[in-house]
């Protein structure tokens, strides 16, 4: 045991106890306390998404799917989709784990704007209640996307609702992305220059650049369904001299780049993982941190391979196709070099390592498929299938799901000042995984013989495949309550962590856990390279008196 | 002195960290501004391109006079606007207070000429959703959406001034409380910004709206 744990106490002042009461929590700027606010409503928001994606897993354990109606089967879609991509995977990690921890990273009080970021709280609780309401009113059955002219004049559902609970959440996004890109510029400790920030704050940099520029797009493309649906003005519609074809490249261009937005941040996690859990600097930071924006860059340049079956001409297509194909290379840098950091590192696998592992794989996987729905012709057999389906879920799911999980398992001792059960954590970092695989590689197969997309009933020869994906969804669920639960426990019983108990490098592992309300007692300035472990003796030290002890310090003391 | 003190926020080290801040805020707060205007006209350049004639036919029922008397109202603005900011700068309390009232009749005075062209498109049958009607019948599609996007443009624009004018307002009332001083003077900077680039897009509106093969 080492020495520090036996004088491990609780901070006596913290951001959690400066202040009781709902005002003090409702009113607040301190962008610790809007993160957890952003925690209780995302994790709201991810069960009611989850809520929608069990009943479709129960509805496809049977051909004929006549556990609900076709009608009510594409709400079920359509709101699992909606509640999923806009009001969980978006916000999830930056709103979250960034609001925490982008300040502290780089040594600063607080965001630059403390009153916009609560501000982009009451948004996005504001925009998500509206989305809230239009599913207990019966719903949407569009798909997520909102394709014209169905959702602009014929569905039968709410959707001037749900879309202006999109567009009302976008401002949320917005002010995020503002308020991530000001801060990063302006307000970086003395001596933090770029090239010390974690990469973590350069992956938030580029998808705040996203938010910036790709979210008032869509605003526009979804204010103009509802203009389209209210006063019957044919934008979208061809029989009121419309384009159908004008609402998908507007919907597009917002909508993959904001697949960048949700797996960026969960690099930047991955990021701050390997290198603590290798005890050895990450390898190639510059390239990573350009690999960020590369992503950023050529994600904008790509939102025509959403369309290749939608009479794209196919010089068009041909140029999307390349430009797609362009895009991995970035993430493959990425991932290269968070392999090179491994090698030869002292490698131990505590619960947020074995998310940042189940990223990388999971991630690649996802990637991958990408590139078979890049390529023009096997796109078209596969486009609109569960193909598409499966990689993106492995993306989303096995990616970036599973970068907000290690995160949450990463930094919850700084968050909450206590450590929870490694052994049921690794448990359910297991179940999680066996779920998602069992749940999601069927689907890849599934596709690929032929199984559309979005319909509630399929040939009986699927029935098999689709089973086993019922079935690893349930275990898949329990892979995500057990988290819950153990957390909660842990803010109460847990052992108390102490400020750095991996340990970690990082400007917020040297202030206590919890943080005071001002982050830093005294301003830090830094000197030091990032994930520099070798200049670091005193992590050095850590490491070995874990070690003397054959245990590590999460194990209890 | 206390005024400063009061003046910087907790979290900035010093003023001069707090105006970099503020003012790189603004200035991406209008790239997101470009973004979202840029997707209704990137809906308008589509359309006039699939329907050239009758969106020229269909901005002939504009009132060109009044809308270049708009655009000087405009521009006439800008100019108050950049001279308040110049006397905020200058600590010239009496004048920065009478540039923003100029400013905001200037700004009234806008809204005010837009309201009667709207009143008249009304009168007209020229408003999509409401009785609209436009000959010959078969342009009507067409000439529909040039209208839509006209009103869709030009009110997006319409409540960013009359954002514009709630935030004048507020520079107004401080103003009066002396808070603008030469060590001070961000928020009317940073308004003078917002505002300007108001300004900037009607000038875009106008001609893609109001001059449409004008001098055929």
């Amino acid at each position: 045991m080492s020495s520090s744990a036996q004088t491990l106490a609780l901070p006596r002042k913290n951001y959690l106890n400066e202040g009781y009461g709902v005002k003090s929590w409702l009113l607040t700027t301190d962008h610790k306390r809007i993160a957890l606010l952003y925690l209780v409503v995302v994790t709201f928001f991810f069960f009611v998404g989850g809520f929608f994606a069990v009943l479709i897993r129960i509805n496809l354990l049977t051909p004929a799917g006549t556990f609900v109606s076709a009608e009510t089967y594409n709400r079920l879609f359509t709101m699992h989709g909606i509640t999923m991509v806009f009001f969980f995977l978006i916000p999830s990690i930056p709103a979250v784990l960034g609001n925490f921890l982008i300040p502290m990273m780089i040594g600063a009080r607080d965001l630059a704007f403390p009153r916009l970021n609560l501000l982009s709280w009451y948004i996005y609780v504001a925009g998500g209640l509206f989305t809230l309401y239009s599913q207990l009113a019966g719903g949407v059955d569009t798909g997520w996307t909102f394709y014209t002219p169905l959702s602009s004049v014929y569905a039968n559902g709410h959707v001037v609702a749900a879309a202006l609970g999109i567009f009302i959440t976008g401002f949320s996004s917005i002010l995020t992305g503002l308020n991530f890109i000001v801060t990063i510029h302006t307000m970086r400790a003395p001596g933090m220059t770029w090239f010390r920030l974690p990469l973590f704050v350069w992956t938030h940099y580029a998808t705040s650049v996203i938010f910036i520029l790709g979210t008032p797009v869509i605003a526009i493309a979804i204010a103009l369904v509802a203009m389209e649906r209210i006063f019957h003005i044919g934008f979208f519609n061809p029989a009121w001299g419309g384009d159908p074809i004008l609402f998908q490249h507007l919907f597009w261009f917002y909508s993959h780049p904001a697949v960048y937005i949700m797996i960026l941040p969960a690099m930047g996690v991955v990021s701050e993982i390997v290198p603590t859990f290798a005890r050895k600097r990450l390898f190639g930071y510059h390239f990573v941190a350009a690999a960020s924006f590369g992503i950023a860059v050529i994600g904008f340049l790509v939102w025509g391979h959403h369309m290749f079956v939608s009479s794209e001409s196919v010089y068009s297509a041909m140029s999307f196709s390349f430009l797609s194909y362009l895009v991995a290379i970035p993430s493959a840098v990425k991932v290269f070099n968070w392999m090179a950091t491994l090698y030869k590192g002292s490698v131990s696998y505590q619960t947020p390592m074995l998310y940042a592992m189940g990223f990388i794989g999971l991630f690649v996987i996802g990637g991958l498929t990408g590139l078979f729905l890049a390529c023009l012709g096997m796109d078209v057999h596969v486009h609109d299938t569960y193909f598409v389906i499966a990689h993106f879920h492995y993306i989303m799911v096995g990616g970036a799901v599973m970068g907000y999980m290690g995160g949450l398992h990463y930094w919850w001792p700084k968050i909450s000042g206590r450590l929870y059960s490694e052994s049921l954590a690794k448990f359910a970092a297991l179940v999680l995984f066996v779920g998602f695989n069992l749940t999601f590689f069927p689907q890849f197969v599934l596709g690929y013989m032929g199984m559309p997309r979005r319909y509630h009933s399929y040939p009986p020869e699927f029935q098999v495949l689709n089973v086993m994906s019922t079935a690893g969804a349930s275990i898949l669920g329990i892979g995500y309550l057990l988290p819950m639960a153990y957390f909660i426990w842990s803010m109460r019983y847990g052992p108390i962590a102490g400020p750095n108990p991996w340990p970690a490098t990082g400007l917020e592992w040297q202030t206590s856990s919890p943080p005071p309300p001002e982050n830093f007692e005294v301003t830090p300035v830094v000197t030091w390279e990032p994930y520099d472990f070798s200049g670091r003796p005193d992590l050095m030290a850590e490491l070995a008196a874990q070690a003397r002890a054959e245990r590590p310090v999460s194990e209890g003391q | 002195m206390s005024e400063s003190e009061s003046i910087l926020r907790g979290h900035f080290r010093d003023l001069p960290q707090q105006r970099a801040t503020a003012t790189l805020g603004m200035w991406i707060f209008m790239a997101t501004e470009i973004m979202f205007f840029g997707g209704l006209f990137l809906t308008y350049t589509v359309n006039r391109a699939a329907y050239p004639g009758i969106f020229a036919e269909a901005s002939h029922h504009l009132n060109v006079v009044l809308g270049t008397v708009n655009t000087a109202v405009l521009i006439c603005s800008s100019m108050t606007m950049a001279m308040a900011v110049y006397c905020s700068h200058k600590g010239r309390q009496k004048a920065l207070s009478i540039y923003l009232i100029l400013t905001m009749i200037l700004g009234l005075g806008f809204l005010g000429i837009k309201a009667a062209e709207w009143t008249e498109h009304f009168q007209h049958h020229l408003v999509p959703g409401f009785n609209f009607q436009f000959s010959p019948a078969a342009a009507a599609g067409p000439a529909q959406l040039y209208f839509s996007l006209y009103f869709a443009m030009t009110g997006m624009h319409a409540l960013h001034m009359i954002i514009g004018l709630g935030i004048l307002t507020f520079l107004l009332i401080e103003s009066f409380r002396a808070r603008y001083t030469p060590e001070y003077n961000t928020p009317v900077e940073l308004s003078g910004i917002y505002w300007h680039f108001v300004d900037i897009i009607w000038i875009y509106l106008f001609p893609l709206l109001y001059l449409i093969d004008i001098h055929k």
